[in-house]
């Protein structure tokens, strides 16, 4: 079956400025292919999350490297791959990091980090991590068609 | 993509009115002028009325203010926070213990 694909990549700085960068692009992007308010926002957080810890990688490693994003436009749904060339960290240790705050924890022990990979898990439909070379986190979200459809755009006549 | 900050003092209170985007790269001063208003300052409150975007970086600085208030038997308080904002919270189960003050529907216009 054929399928309408475009494709957009980016190269950034692993610095943290350039995380609203990042932001600003996949609204675009998302604004784009009809997502809605709401999805957006879920978009700009999990990609600044992403990008985010490959900003943290290449500080740790006093690294000056640069961060890759591309960017899948399918019919049914945009998939985000952002990917840092730098170490690879502990996955193992990272999933059993994850999770939400669970009320019976007491509060000095509460982490400061680490609500970022539980956040992409929330916000997107699919999440994969590979680390075998670097790390590479390949998330998709999913177009759902809203009742009103994508030319209900309200124009305003008035002026 | 900027993040500003305006400081309120008086006696022992202290609020911040922060306006802007919290994430990787303006959290670390937001980080700074925070914990040194808990540190100081029997009750803190930060305003997020204007916040229009916040990620787990900012997650957690505010989770660094309260393990910091509890520590000094301060208050420590966000009022006035943005749906999208605030659902970073709810989701993550923050809004359990962190003390959270009116949230605003839809956003600002």
């Amino acid at each position: 079956m054929k399928q309408a694909f475009d494709f957009v990549e980016m190269k950034l700085p692993a610095k943290s400025e350039f995380v609203g960068v990042l932001r600003l692009t996949i609204s675009g992007v998302a604004n784009r292919m009809g997502f809605s308010y709401e999805e957006i926002e879920d978009l700009k957080v999990a990609t600044s999350e992403a990008i985010t810890n490959a900003v943290n990688h290449a500080y740790y490693e006093e690294g000056t490297g640069e961060v890759t994003i591309g960017f899948g436009l399918y019919e049914d749904r945009l998939e985000v791959m952002v990917a840092d060339r730098g170490g690879s960290f502990d996955l193992k240790e990272v999933k059993e990091q994850i999770g939400p705050y669970d009320e019976k924890e007491s509060i000095e022990d509460m982490r400061e980090g680490g609500f970022g990979l539980f956040l992409i898990d929330a916000l997107m439909d699919k999440v994969e991590i590979n680390n075998n070379h670097g790390v590479i986190v390949l998330m998709t979200k999913f177009l759902y068609e809203n009742e009103v459809g994508q030319n209900d755009d309200q124009i305003s006549t008035t002026q | 993509m900027n993040l500003h900050i305006d400081d309120h003092q008086e006696g022992n209170y202290g609020m911040l009115k922060l306006s802007g985007e919290i994430d990787a790269y303006t959290a670390p001063q937001l980080k700074e002028k925070l914990l040194t208003l808990v540190e100081e300052k029997e009750s803190v409150e930060v305003d997020l009325t204007k916040v229009s975007y916040m990620d787990s970086t900012g997650l957690g600085v505010f989770i660094s203010a309260l393990k910091l208030s509890k520590e000094k038997d301060h208050n420590f308080k966000l009022i006035n926070l943005q749906e999208n904002v605030y659902r970073l919270f709810n989701i993550t189960g923050l809004n359990e213990v962190i003390n959270i003050e009116n949230t605003i529907k839809g956003g600002l216009s």
